[in-house]
C-alpha cells in the first residue's frame, strides 16, 4: 500500500438535532490517489468530508469522538489552528457556489485572507490555478466580470481553482458533479486524473458510475458505518459483503 | 493578523450590546432627574385634576387624558384606512400600482412631523374652524387627524407586512372552495393575520402617543380634563407637548423641571410596555442555517 | 380559523360579485383618500414655498427679527446636526448589526439586546430630548451644544441603523459564509471582504432613513442644541445652533407677524431635504437589488 495522507480512527459524529451520522467510522485515504467514499444518501459522507477541515465547526455538534490524523497530527485537537488546516484541506461543494465577487477575486480571496499581498504573484496564482482548473482559456479575458456571469459547468471549474490556487494537499469533493451537465462533469473527472500526482483527493461520486470510473480506493458507507474498503475496482466488481453488492447491484439505495 | 481579529471580534461585542447601555442611561437619567419630583409633591397632588405649575398645581391627570384623547381618536382613524391601504397594497392593486402607492406611503412616512404640524396651523386648523364652525380650530380633533397620518404610513407597512405573511396555500384552499377574493380577504386573510395587524395597531399607539411637536402645535395647549363629546372638538393638552412646550422655561432642578421628567418617565414606560409586547406579536421569519451548502 | 364555510352565505353568485365590487371600490376610495392628502401636502408646500427660494433665501442670515433674509444658519446647522449625527451612529450601528446578524447566539443576552433595542426604537422623541438635557446637557456639562444634540439624536438613530444593517448582513445568503471560511478566511475576513460589500446598499438605505428621520426631528433638540436665533453661525460643536425643523416651530407659533411666503419657503426646503434622502435611499435600494448576484 501506498502513504496514508489521512487516518481516520473510530470517528463518530453526532449532532444536536439528534441526527447521528457517523458511527464509528475506521479508514486510512491514500496520499496521491482519489479516494472515494460511496453509499446512499445519508450515509455519512458529506458528514465526514465537514469533518476532515473542520467546517462541521459552524454546525451545531453535540460531540465528535474518535481522531483524525492528517500526516499523523490530530485534527480534532483543540490546538490545532483551523484556519491553517483548511488552508491545507481544500473543499468543493456539490453545487458551485461562486462568491458574488469577480472571477479573479473568487480565486484571490484565499490568497489575500491568507496574507498574500504582492498583487504580481497573486495574478500569477490565479492564472495558474485557472490553467490547472482548465478554465483559463475560456475566460482569460474576463477576469473582472461577475463570478455568476459563469456558466454552471465554468463556475464549479471555478471553485475548484479556487481551492487550488491555496496549494493545498488534500482536496474534498463534496459531489462535485451532481448539478453539472456530462461534458463538465468529464471536464472534473480528466482533472482527477491528471492532478493525482500532487494532490489526494477524497471524493463522494455523484454517482456509481463516476465512483467506478474515478476510484483508486473505495469506501462503502452505510447509516454511518463503514461497510467495506477495498481498492476501487475491487470493491466494484468483487464486493465481499451482501450489502455492498446489494447496493452495487441497485436492490436498494 | 490574529490579533486584529480578536480585537475586531471584540469591538464588534461591545457595539452589539451597546443598546442595552443606551436604555439603562435613558432609564437612569429620566430617574435621576424625575424620581425626586415624588418628593416634592405627593403622588395624591400629582393625580389631581388641575394642571397649572404657577400656582405649584401639578395635576397629570389633564394630561393623560388629553394624551388618550388624541391618541385614541388618532387610531379610530388612522386604523381603517391604514388597513385598507394595507389591504389594497398587498391583496388588490396590480403591481404597477403597488410600486407606486409603496414609495408614496414611504414619503408620509418621512414627513417630519414639524411640517405636519405646520400644515396643520396653517391649512388644517382653519378648515376644522370654519367647517365645523368652532371658537378655535386647534382641538384635539385637529391633532388626531394629524397624528393619524403620522401613524398611517406605520400601520400601512407592518400590516401589509402581516397580510403578506398569511400563506399562499390557505387562499388557494379557500378559491378552491369557490369563495371570492373579496370573501378570502375577509375570512381567511384578515383572521389569519390579525395577531400582525394587532402589531400594527399597537405601533401605531405608541407612535402616537409619543408625537409631540404636531401635537403641540395644533391642538391648543389647554390642559382640561375629559368631560364629554366637546372635548373632541376643544383644546387639549398632551403629555408630551406639556414636555416640549414647559421645559424651556423651567429651572434646572425646580419643582416643576422634576414633574417634566417625571411625565417623561411615564411615557417611556408606556413607550416601552407597548412596543415590547408587539414584538411578540410580531410576524417576522426567523432565518436557519440549514440553507447550507450540500 | 372559524370562518372557512362559505355556504353560510346563501346568496347567489351574482351577489357575491356584487358585494365584492363594492367592496374594493370601498378600498379603493379608501387608499385614494389616504394617499391624496400626502401628494397635497407636498405640492401645496412646494406651491406656496417656491416663490420664497432664492440664492439669498438659502444663503443669507436673518434679517430684521427673521422676518427677512435668509435661513442659512438653520441650514446650516441642520447639515452640522446630520453630520454629526451620522458620525456616532453610522459605525456604532453597522458593528452592532453585524453583532447580531454573524456573531450573536440565541441567548438571553442576545434577547435582551433585542428588547433593548425594540426598546430604543419605541422611546418617544421629547423623551430622548429630556434623556439628552439630564445627561448630556447637564450631566456631562456639555451645555445646549451640537454636541448634545447629536449624541442624542445619534442614539435615536441607532435602532434603525441597527435593525436595517442587521437585515441586510440576514438576507446575504450563508453559504457565502460556509465558502468563505472553507477557504482558509476567519469569521471577521468573510464577512469583510464578502459579506458586507453585498449588504452595504441595503445598510446604507438603512442609514440615509435613520439619518433622514433625525434631520427632520424637532423635539428630541429642543432642549440639548438648537436655539431660537443665532447672529453668526456655529463655530464649534459646543455652540448651540439652529436648524431647519425648530426654526419651522420657532417661525410658525412664536413669532408675530411673519411673512407667510418665508414660512412656507423653509419648510419647502426641510422637504426638499427630506425627501431627496428618501428617493436616494430607494434608487440605492432598487439598483442593488437589480445587481444583485443570488
Amino acid at each position: 500500500m501506498s502513504d496514508i495522507k489521512i487516518s481516520i480512527r473510530d470517528l463518530h459524529v453526532r449532532y444536536k438535532d439528534g441526527k447521528y451520522p457517523l458511527r464509528g467510522i475506521t479508514m486510512d485515504i491514500i496520499a496521491n490517489k482519489t479516494n472515494v467514499v460511496f453509499g446512499p444518501a445519508g450515509g455519512g459522507k458529506s458528514t465526514l468530508i465537514r469533518v476532515l477541515n473542520r467546517l462541521i465547526d459552524l454546525s451545531d455538534v453535540e460531540d465528535i469522538k474518535g481522531e483524525v490524523l492528517l500526516d499523523g497530527v490530530n485534527i480534532l485537537a483543540p490546538e490545532i489552528d483551523v484556519i491553517e488546516l483548511r488552508r491545507r484541506v481544500g473543499v468543493v461543494f456539490s453545487r458551485p457556489i461562486p462568491l458574488p465577487l469577480t472571477i479573479f477575486e473568487n480565486i484571490s480571496f484565499g490568497l489575500e485572507v491568507a496574507g498574500e499581498k504582492d498583487k504580481r504573484k497573486i495574478a500569477r496564482k490565479v492564472e495558474h490555478a485557472l490553467r490547472q482548473a482548465v478554465l483559463w482559456d475560456e475566460i482569460y479575458d474576463r477576469l473582472d466580470y461577475p463570478a455568476s456571469s459563469l456558466s454552471g459547468g465554468q463556475q464549479q471549474r471555478l471553485c475548484l481553482a479556487r481551492v487550488l490556487a491555496l496549494e493545498p494537499e488534500v482536496i474534498l469533493l463534496d459531489e462535485p458533479t451532481s448539478a453539472l451537465d456530462p461534458v463538465s462533469t468529464a471536464k472534473i473527472e480528466d482533472f482527477l486524473k491528471i492532478a493525482e500526482k500532487d494532490y489526494t483527493f477524497l471524493l463522494a461520486p455523484h454517482n456509481q458510475q463516476q465512483a467506478a470510473r474515478v476510484a483508486d480506493y473505495a469506501a462503502f458507507f452505510l447509516q454511518g458505518k463503514l461497510v467495506e474498503y477495498a481498492v476501487g475496482e475491487e470493491l466494484f466488481f468483487n464486493p465481499k459483503k451482501k450489502e455492498t453488492s446489494d447496493y452495487i447491484q441497485g436492490r436498494f439505495g | 493578523m490574529k490579533k486584529t481579529e480578536k480585537w475586531i471580534t471584540n469591538t464588534i461585542r461591545i457595539a452589539g450590546s451597546s443598546s442595552i447601555f443606551f436604555v439603562m442611561m435613558i432609564f437612569i437619567f429620566l430617574m435621576r432627574e424625575g424620581i425626586p419630583a415624588l418628593h416634592d409633591v405627593s403622588i395624591g397632588r400629582l393625580l389631581s385634576k388641575r394642571w397649572y405649575p404657577i400656582e405649584d398645581l401639578y395635576g397629570i391627570l389633564p394630561l393623560i387624558s388629553g394624551s388618550l384623547i388624541v391618541t385614541i381618536t388618532s387610531m379610530v382613524i388612522a386604523l381603517p384606512f391604514g388597513l385598507g391601504t394595507a389591504i389594497y397594497i398587498g391583496e388588490i392593486a396590480p403591481q404597477g400600482v403597488k410600486e407606486i402607492l409603496k414609495p408614496l406611503v414611504e414619503v408620509l412616512a418621512g414627513i417630519p412631523s414639524v411640517v405636519l404640524g405646520f400644515i396643520g396651523i396653517l391649512v388644517l386648523s382653519p378648515l376644522m374652524r370654519t367647517g365645523l364652525n368652532l371658537p378655535t380650530g386647534l382641538t384635539a380633533l385637529t391633532g388626531a387627524i394629524l397624528l393619524a397620518l403620522i401613524s398611517i404610513p406605520t400601520i400601512v407597512s407592518i400590516a401589509e407586512d402581516a397580510l403578506y405573511a398569511v400563506p399562499a396555500s390557505y387562499r388557494e384552499a379557500a378559491y378552491a372552495l369557490g369563495a371570492t377574493q373579496w370573501q378570502i380577504i375577509w375570512q381567511i386573510v384578515l383572521p389569519a393575520a390579525r395577531s400582525g395587524i394587532l402589531n400594527a395597531v399597537m405601533l401605531g399607539v405608541g407612535r402616537s402617543l409619543g408625537e409631540t411637536m404636531a401635537v403641540m402645535m395644533v391642538t391648543g395647549n389647554a390642559p382640561t380634563l375629559f368631560s364629554g363629546l366637546e372635548a373632541f372638538i376643544s383644546p387639549v393638552r398632551t403629555m408630551t407637548a406639556t414636555i416640549a412646550s414647559e421645559m424651556g422655561e423651567v429651572a434646572s432642578g425646580s419643582t416643576h423641571y422634576r414633574i417634566l421628567f417625571f411625565i417623561g418617565i411615564i411615557l417611556f414606560f408606556f413607550s416601552l410596555i407597548i412596543n415590547v409586547a408587539s414584538s411578540s406579536l410580531s410576524v417576522r421569519p426567523k432565518r436557519g442555517k440549514d440553507q447550507v451548502v450540500s | 380559523m372559524s370562518a372557512v364555510s362559505f355556504s353560510e352565505a346563501p346568496k347567489s353568485k351574482v351577489d357575491r360579485k356584487l358585494v365584492q365590487t363594492l367592496g374594493f371600490m370601498g378600498i379603493r376610495l379608501i387608499t385614494i383618500v389616504t394617499i391624496l392628502p400626502i401628494l397635497g401636502i407636498v405640492a401645496y408646500i412646494a406651491y406656496k414655498g417656491l416663490p420664497a427660494i432664492s440664492w439669498e433665501f438659502l444663503s443669507a442670515m436673518p434679517k430684521d427679527g427673521m422676518r427677512a433674509g435668509g435661513i442659512l444658519p438653520a441650514i446650516v446647522g441642520t447639515f452640522y446636526l446630520m453630520i454629526g449625527t451620522a458620525v456616532f451612529s453610522i459605525p456604532l450601528g453597522i458593528a452592532a448589526g453585524i453583532y447580531l446578524a454573524e456573531y450573536a447566539t440565541d441567548n438571553l443576552w442576545t434577547r435582551m439586546i433585542r428588547i433593548a433595542i425594540i426598546s430604543l426604537g419605541g422611546v418617544p422623541s421629547v423623551v430622548y430630548g429630556l434623556f439628552g438635557l439630564g445627561m448630556f446637557v447637564l450631566f456631562f456639562k456639555m451645555g445646549i451644544s451640537i454636541l448634545s444634540a447629536v449624541l442624542t439624536l445619534s442614539i435615536m438613530t441607532l435602532p434603525v441603523i441597527i435593525s436595517t444593517s442587521e437585515e441586510a448582513l440576514r438576507s446575504v445568503p450563508y453559504k457565502f459564509r460556509v465558502v468563505g471560511i472553507s477557504l482558509g478566511g476567519t469569521q471577521w475576513q468573510t464577512i469583510h471582504k464578502v459579506i458586507l460589500p453585498q449588504a452595504l446598499p441595503g445598510i446604507v438605505t438603512g442609514i440615509i432613513l435613520g439619518l433622514e428621520r433625525a434631520v427632520g426631528e424637532t423635539a428630541p433638540i429642543l432642549f440639548t442644541g438648537a436655539t431660537f436665533f443665532l447672529p453668526h453661525l456655529p463655530s464649534s460643536p459646543l455652540d448651540a445652533t439652529m436648524a431647519l425643523p425648530y426654526h419651522i416651530y420657532v417661525i410658525s407659533t412664536q413669532i408675530p407677524g411673519m411673512p407667510i411666503t418665508i414660512q412656507y419657503g423653509t419648510v419647502l426646503v426641510l422637504l426638499v431635504f427630506v425627501l431627496a434622502m428618501n428617493i436616494i435611499a430607494s434608487v440605492i435600494r432598487s439598483r442593488a437589488r437589480a445587481k444583485r448576484q443570488w
